[in-house]
């Protein structure tokens, strides 16, 4: 039976590439099906909303994407970007107050900090897993309370307040606002509309899309085309080959770690934008658990040596559509975690099936 | 004649146990020497020093005569000696082409700036070599998972081709092939020593061993108990050096 379905997909271009992006045929399907049942689902506004929402946990899944392709695992992304969150809310809480710095030299000054502080919590694990041939769950996880111990200490507890109202202006503005009759204003509202005016304005493309874009587009270009990609899933597919190769593979470990930790740390540093304050991940929020759950359905091996950028997002997007269906749909919440389950195990049937499809 | 590539009192310790203790020995240009031994003896890890998989804990490697310091495959690389081991080293979730050029990749500027893998180049070069070796395998975009082993033999030793070996190592060539396609390596290897390359070929297989090799090495229990010359030398002699307790040297 399962010979003969094997066969049917090997022959069939079309079966092959559906098989192969299940995911995503998936998400149309629930597009569909979540537009007939729930009210105003089927909105541009419903659907800037899920990815604006989503971009965290598709920073997350990106991260998680290439440190799953060598066969390993990274715990450690929620809470590193909690650390990058309040890092970055009390550098830039703390100058505010100070007040000499214009608003902008102030945000930036804490995002790259932020920035280079989330590069160590992937050095150190990188280190602990190439060097010390830790496996990768334990140094991660070490780090997972670790980061979180230091993000906890460091805003004593409570979410990091006070910061400049620039913050959200940008990390919630959108790239278009449109009323008929007064025309285009692009980044921001026209000046002189007061803020509760903002509902009588279409509000197109998200600043956070374009951000979203950028670093999607890069990561995935390093990826797919640059030797570093190409060496990332040598490792994950025979570790001996790569190192016989001649492929430095601890020290590509180690900057798939730090990379991984950093874009976390992006995440982070958005989150401030996003919110407008510093914030503590919290233990239940679980962002490696859906994050290696989004990077699954679209199609990786735990094992290593398979899985694409895109088709993590597509996880990513699965998982936010159909929190936001099953909502705006009027289904018990607790539904999501059962519905990321059982797409969990499809997935891991899909790939038990079709072996050499992806 | 001085060795391409020898050896001198090399050393290897896993822990407690001498896997290699004190091995002498060395290949010429366009020679091939067969290194025998039971399982264990300490073979494997005998090339894994020379191809850089293991530093060795006592002893030199010379390469043209002189002490080369082979700390990372890539130093054993940068010396010409490519290595085909046993278990092969290919990634099987890459394909043939990609395989081929695996850790010396062929890049091309995007924009005059960044660097992007120049995957046309790195294909036609590799259908180049399988058809100058006289390889055939469907497609070189198919992922090496997919390919006889056999096939896959033949990508590892075209791979090395490509890449300017003037030492090749391999570990058992043979030992999973068809009789057909153990035919096809020996002929290859036939005709790489015609090339100038030096060659070192571990093989269980006794006929293999007489078919190509001009010199027999054994070892046994981690040291080097024969070094002779095939034509002056029988099976029988060699199955005794493997198994029993003499010394030819
Ligand atoms: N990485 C390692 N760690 C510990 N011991 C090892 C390692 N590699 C090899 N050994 C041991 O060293 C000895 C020699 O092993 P080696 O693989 O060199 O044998 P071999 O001659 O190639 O055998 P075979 O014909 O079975 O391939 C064996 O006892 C083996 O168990
Ligand atoms: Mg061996």
């Amino acid at each position: 039976m399962k010979g003969n379905l094997n066969l049917i997909i090997e022959e069939s271009r079309t079966l092959k590439a559906i098989a192969r992006n299940w995911a995503f045929c998936f998400l149309i399907f629930f597009i569909v099906i979540f537009s007939f049942t729930g009210k105003g689902f089927l909105s541009i506004v419903n659907f800037q909303n899920i990815i604006h929402l989503s971009v965290i946990a598709i920073f997350m899944a990106a991260a998680e994407t290439f440190v799953i392709i060598t066969g390993g695992i990274d715990l450690s992304v929620g809470f590193v970007m909690g650390l990058s969150s309040v890092t970055a809310g009390k550098i830039i809480q703390i100058l505010f107050a100070a007040g000499n710095l214009s608003v902008g030299a102030i945000l930036l000054t804490g995002s790259v900090i932020a920035l280079v502080v989330s590069l160590i919590p992937g050095l150190i694990s990188g280190i602990m897993i190439a060097r010390f041939k830790v496996p990768p769950f334990i140094a991660t996880l070490g780090m997972w309370g670790i980061t979180n111990g230091i993000a906890l200490k460091i805003c004593k507890g409570f979410p990091v307040a006070s910061l400049p109202d620039e913050l959200t202006k940008i990390g919630n503005g959108y790239t278009i606002y449109y009323k008929e009759g007064s025309g285009i204003s692009w980044f921001s509202l026209p000046a002189g509309i007061a803020n509760d005016q903002i509902r009588e304005y279409l509000r197109l493309i998200p600043i956070s899309f374009i951000l979203l874009f950028i670093v999607i587009f890069i990561l995935r270009h390093i990826l797919n085309n640059t030797t570093f990609g190409q060496h990332t899933y040598a490792i994950g597919g025979n570790e001996d080959a790569a190192i016989r190769s001649g492929i430095n593979v601890q020290k590509h470990l180690i900057k798939i770690y730090m990379l991984s930790s950093f874009i976390a740390g992006m995440a982070g540093v958005f989150n401030v934008f996003q919110t407008g304050i510093g914030n503590f991940t919290t233990f239940g929020a679980m962002y490696e658990l859906f994050a290696v759950a989004a990077v699954v359905i679209g199609g990786a091996s735990l094992l290593g040596g398979k899985g694409r950028l895109l088709a993590s997002v597509v996880g990513v997007l699965l998982i936010a559509v159909l929190e936001n269906g099953l909502l705006i749909s009027g289904v018990e919440p607790f539904y999501r975690y059962i519905a990321v389950g059982l797409l969990l195990i499809l997935a891991i049937v899909i790939d038990q099936l079709f072996p050499d499809l992806f | 004649m001085s060795y391409l590539i020898e050896t001198r009192n090399i050393t290897k310790r896993f822990g407690g146990l001498v896997a290699v203790n004190n091995v002498s020995f060395g290949v010429n240009p366009g020679e091939v020497v067969a290194l025998l031994g039971d399982n264990g003896a300490g073979k494997s890890t005998l090339i894994k020093m020379i191809s850089g998989v293991y530093p060795n804990d006592g002893g030199d490697i010379l390469y043209n005569g002189e002490v080369v310091k082979i700390h990372t495959p890539m130093d054993a690389l940068a010396n010409g000696i490519e290595t085909i081991y046993q278990d092969l080293a290919l990634a099987e979730n890459l394909n043939v082409y990609s395989n081929i050029f695996l850790g010396r990749e062929k890049t091309k500027k995007r924009l005059g700036l960044f660097p992007v893998l120049d995957h046309g180049y790195m294909y036609d070069e590799s259908v180049g070599i399988l058809k100058k070796l006289d390889i055939k395998i469907p497609s070189l975009r198919n992922n090496v998972r997919t390919l006889s082993g056999g096939q896959r033999q033949a990508v590892a030793i075209s791979r090395s081709i490509y890449w300017n070996a003037k030492v090749l190592i391999m570990d058992e060539p043979t030992a999973a092939l068809g009789v057909a396609q153990q035919k096809q390596v020996l002929d290859l290897v036939n005709s790489l020593k015609g090339h100038g390359i030096a060659i070192i070929l571990i093989s269980h297989q006794m006929h293999d061993v007489f078919e190509v090799a001009d010199r027999i090495c054994v070892m046994r229990r981690g040291e080097l108990v024969g070094n002779l010359v095939k034509k002056e030398t029988t099976t029988e002699e060699i199955v005794s050096l493997i198994v029993g307790s003499e010394t030819v040297q």
